[in-house]
């Protein structure tokens, strides 16, 4: 994978083939600790222990079609190779939560990429999803908050493409608005 | 930050084309989005599809996801289902071949042939 968003979008996908009805995506990046924390939460069915102590290998998967599951074993090669790590909870009917470190100034850390649009995919193929959202920056907040603007305006059809490419402005602007990344690939810049 | 009042005149708009169309049957355009298809660039491809639909202000289709389907090779792939017509299955697609089988088969009904993995009725 190309961007750390790619890997999102797999871990995203992970949770509603679970079941998840609720997501949360937490990214900080803390350059005062030289460090990008990726975490995704959701209230899917959950793992039994079994498949937990398994999960990071690349031969093990949920799926039948291909008897392979490539997704978490990736994203651990690609945290291992920026001096980071994966780590897993997860527990049958109490969801699943997945944190990913990695060094931000890492030069083999790949670039976070386009959030926006990985997050959009979600929402526009899941318009029933729960999606909270909230990235970090040095002291800097962005938000989405998909239940949040469904309180207050209703529930919004967000697998409509207008309502899809709204959502996307939305949060590109809000990430617009974070401070200047300090360290990290320049490539990052303007995300 | 756009404006939450936009988003609601989206959502009026959104429900007022549903009320027209009430009893149609939608067309869906199926993006496969397993590991196989984000790492070949199926997050370009439903990008592209969100593009092209809300340019053309088609409010009839309907954009929803599938996991791997066993043939990773042809990624990324995606599917046009028009009722009482064959689902027609697209594989190696890229965003611009996306907004052509946008324009071409779901627009104008024209099976867009040298791209085409499979159909099924």
């Amino acid at each position: 994978m190309k961007e750390l968003a790619l890997h999102i979008l797999d871990l995203l996908q992970n949770s509603v083939e679970a079941g998840a009805s609720r997501v949360g995506i937490d990214i900080i990046e803390d350059a005062g600790n030289d460090q990008l924390v990726i975490e995704v939460r959701d209230d899917g069915k959950g793992m039994s222990p079994e498949l937990l102590e398994r999960v990071l290998d690349p031969f093990v998967t949920t799926r039948r079609t291909r008897r392979v599951g490539l997704g978490l074993p990736l994203l651990a090669v690609a945290a291992r190779q920026a001096g980071g790590e994966v780590q897993v909870e997860s527990s049958p009917g109490g969801g699943t939560r997945i944190v990913a470190s990695f060094g931000l100034s890492h030069v083999d850390r790949a670039p976070l990429g386009d959030m926006a649009a990985t997050l959009v995919a979600v929402l526009a193929a899941n318009p029933q999803l729960k999606l909270h959202y909230r990235h970090r920056r040095d002291g800097g907040e962005a938000l989405f908050d998909s239940e949040a603007i469904e309180e207050r305006i209703g529930s919004v059809p967000w697998d409509k493409p207008e309502a899809a490419l709204w959502a996307r402005d939305a949060i590109r602007s809000g990430l617009a608005a974070l401070p200047d990344p300090a360290s990290g690939p320049a490539r990052d810049k303007g995300r | 930050m756009r404006s939450l009042e936009e988003l609601e005149r989206i959502r009026k708009r959104a429900q007022e084309a549903m009320k027209v169309r009430e009893g149609e049957q939608p067309v869906k355009v199926v993006v496969a989005m397993g590991t196989c298809g984000i790492a070949a660039g199926a997050r370009e491809v439903m990008t592209a599809i969100l593009e092209e639909l809300a340019g053309r202000s088609l409010t009839g289709v309907t954009v929803t996801q599938t996991g791997c389907i066993g043939l990773c090779e042809q990624e990324p792939m995606l599917t046009v289902e028009k009722p009482g017509r064959p689902a027609v299955t697209y594989g190696q697609i890229t965003g611009e071949r996306a907004r052509r089988i946008i324009a071409q088969h779901v627009v104008n009904d024209v099976v867009v042939g040298e791209w085409v993995v499979s159909t099924r009725r």
